[in-house]
């Protein structure tokens, strides 16, 4: 699998390198500014790209802003954004345009190599991985939500690790329930939350997406 | 620049009455109450003048100073009745240009000699004095001046129903004198309803005209000198570099104890660990393995630990994206439904951004655990000094507005006086609108600089 790469500390740089590459993935470009962030992904097109939100030369949101830029240009272009902080605002701009493909993690879930590493790849597959933190955050401030008050508190802990990116037997697992019971619940999600049964993949993007937005 | 340095609490000024509001009676009226006020006010202004001017008199013997700060107070209050009402009524806001009251210490007597010293140092005490013998006969003659011929054009208006109440027949020779006709005569009534009615549309213009000019020639003395506004200003500009100086300190305080009990032990337990783990590595891997666990648990917990301080300090989104999208990102993490309205063209100052941003986030802290609201709607906008400037100097309007149960109270907590001090820093004023039963609105302002937009990032 094809990766960009971007990130500005040079230590930092070469680790996630290493790692991906250990892992069996390819670095096509590894990057430490903006502009060339958005260069490399539209000249590129991986497969994944991995980017730290704050970049050179403003030290502002700039690697948030080129994927965003780049996935205007090339919709569904996997990306999963590491920050040493994770803000909603920035998870409900990634996921805004609906067509998956998206992860926001904690830079320092990269200690985790194996759950990293799945989360780069089920990114690349177009899922939807958010950072337990989002989600408990999320589960604190839209307690009062009109859409999610219809879920019960099983339902609503299968949803945040929906939200998360875990597949039904990864859930199923977490939760010692059988992969059976974990279908259920999520047809239960769907259906409370006015989510179209269908073949599409992108129903759980939509389910975290209507998570995110419960409050609209 | 404003010269509001004593208080940082403002309200919103009253503009008196609206004109569309205005009813033609009123300019008739007007003349003829404020000029009557401004009459009983001038000569009400006679007790504090006797009495400032014995109460000096009597320094000398000593009692005098015993009595001087009550005969001050009476001539403050009335001065500063006259200032308001010159605002009110004449639209000629004078601001008070008294020194900072301190509190003095030494007991009655002690305390009222060195409030005495105090009264006779500041300037303001002798310009009201002196005001006092210029308003007692000017205001006196003014006031009538304005609200005589108001009185006496009604009084020509009815002459021809009056003259007959002194009518002693044909051939009698009373007579009533409107002003300078002897009226006699139904004809003669008749000039002198010509006379008043002329006074009657003459009146109002002349009466507001001369009150007007009274007023702004009582701010000559009222106004605060130069010199007076600069002391306040000093004075406002040390309390709040203190205030600065001290909630600094406070945070580097805070942010050393969160260091050095938080993460700095954390570390260094982990060191530990690790240090464990080593020696464990041969003998004993499946605790070493544990063991590693357990600082890798450690080191997540620090870095937990420092996102929050930094998160404290200077939040990501703020430095980032500046303070719309910073106030729209603590309205997501607010467990109230908040709406944010921004009008930012550009970025503020960075402390400026900053002092905002934690108002913002206090006042919300505060909705959430006081207000029983439900809904939170902020409005942020920068209104320019010039008109229709989109950058430069201006001032930052925060809007807060909850559906909470209102009653909310500076005095009590110390939050709002908390944001009151940090605002205070940057000449920023709160008002706080927040009736029993609610709606609660906070409102802050703040004079600062909007740079032009930052030109996309790329």
């Amino acid at each position: 699998m094809r990766v960009v790469l971007a990130e500005d500390l040079f230590l930092l740089r070469e680790g996630l390198a290493r790692l991906l590459e250990a892992h069996g993935f390819t670095i096509e470009a590894a990057v430490d500014n903006g502009p060339e962030l958005l260069k490399a992904l539209l000249e590129h097109r991986p497969d994944v790209a991995v980017v730290d939100v704050r970049l050179p030369p403003s030290f502002t949101d700039e690697g948030l802003q080129a994927a965003l830029k780049a996935r205007e240009q090339v919709p569904g272009l996997p990306v999963l954004v590491l920050s040493q902080y994770v803000e909603q605002l920035y998870a409900r701009e990634l996921l805004a345009d609906g067509t998956g493909g998206i992860g926001y993690l904690l830079k320092d879930r990269v200690f985790n190599t194996d759950q990293f590493v799945d989360g780069v790849r089920r990114v690349a597959s177009g899922g939807t991985v958010m950072d337990p933190e989002v989600i408990s955050r999320l589960l604190a401030a839209n307690a009062r939500d009109e859409p999610l008050a219809a879920l019960t508190p099983r339902e609503r802990e299968v949803l945040a690790l929906m939200a998360e990116g875990r597949s039904n037997a990864a859930i199923a697992q977490r939760l010692f329930f059988s992969e059976g019971a974990v279908s259920k619940h999520t047809s239960n999600i769907f259906a409370k939350l006015g989510i179209r049964a269908s073949d599409d993949d992108n129903r759980r993007v939509l389910a975290v997406l209507a998570y995110l937005n419960a409050e609209r | 620049m404003t010269t509001n340095g004593t208080a940082p609490t403002r309200r919103t000024p009253d503009a008196g009455p609206e004109p569309s509001r205005r009813v033609w009676w009123r300019s008739l009226v007007d003349p003829v109450v404020r000029g009557v006020s401004v009459f009983g006010l001038a000569l009400a202004g006679i007790v504090p003048l006797v009495l400032a001017l014995v109460s000096t008199a009597l320094v000398a013997i000593g009692v005098g100073a015993l009595l001087l700060p009550y005969a001050h107070a009476l001539v403050r209050a009335h001065a500063n009745l006259l200032r308001w009402l010159c605002g009110r009524w004449f639209g000629v806001s004078i601001d008070a240009p008294y020194r900072p009251v301190e509190p003095v210490s030494g007991g009655w007597v002690g305390g009222s000699f060195r409030r005495t010293a105090r009264l006779l140092r500041d300037p303001a005490s002798w310009r009201d004095v002196l005001w006092l013998f210029y308003n007692v006969p000017v205001g006196g003659v003014l006031g009538l001046a304005a609200a005589v011929p108001v009185a006496s054009g009604v009084e020509g208006m009815l002459m021809p129903l009056l003259w007959r109440l002194v009518d002693d027949g044909p051939g009698g020779s009373a007579a009533y004198w409107y002003l300078f006709v002897p009226v006699t005569t139904d004809t003669r009534a008749y000039i002198a309803l010509g006379i008043g009615l002329l006074l009657l549309l003459a009146a109002p213009t002349v009466g507001g005209a001369l009150l007007r000019g009274y007023a702004r020639a009582s701010r000559w003395l009222l106004a605060p000198t130069r010199e007076a506004e600069l002391t306040t200003r000093v004075a406002h500009l040390t309390q709040t570099r203190h205030d600065a100086v001290d909630t600094r300190a406070a945070e580097l305080r805070r942010i050393e104890r969160d260091l050095h009990d938080g993460a700095q032990a954390r570390l260094v337990a982990m060191g530990m660990t690790l240090g464990a783990a080593e020696h464990l590595l041969e003998s004993n891997p499946q605790a070493a393995r544990a063991l590693l666990n357990e600082a890798r648990e450690a080191s997540s917990k620090a870095l937990q630990e420092l996102r929050d301080l930094v998160r404290g300090i200077h939040p990501p989104v703020l430095a980032d994206r500046g303070l719309a999208d910073a106030v729209r990102a603590l309205g997501l993490e607010s467990p109230l439904r908040v709406e944010v309205v921004a009008e930012l063209s550009g970025r503020l100052d960075p402390p400026v951004e900053s002092a905002a941003y934690f108002a913002v986030s206090e006042i919300l802290t505060n909705a959430a655990k006081h207000s029983g609201a439900s809904r939170v709607w902020i409005d942020l906008r920068w209104e320019s000094e010039r008109a229709g400037a989109r950058t430069g100097p201006g001032r930052l309007r925060v809007d807060v507005t909850d559906d909470g149960c209102g009653g909310a109270d500076p005095s009590r907590g110390t939050g709002l006086r908390g944001i009151e001090r940090r605002l205070g820093t940057f000449d920023g004023v709160l008002a706080l609108n927040s009736p029993q039963g609610g709606p609660t609105l906070v409102t802050m302002e703040l004079p600062c600089v909007l740079s032009s937009p930052k030109t996309s990032s790329s």
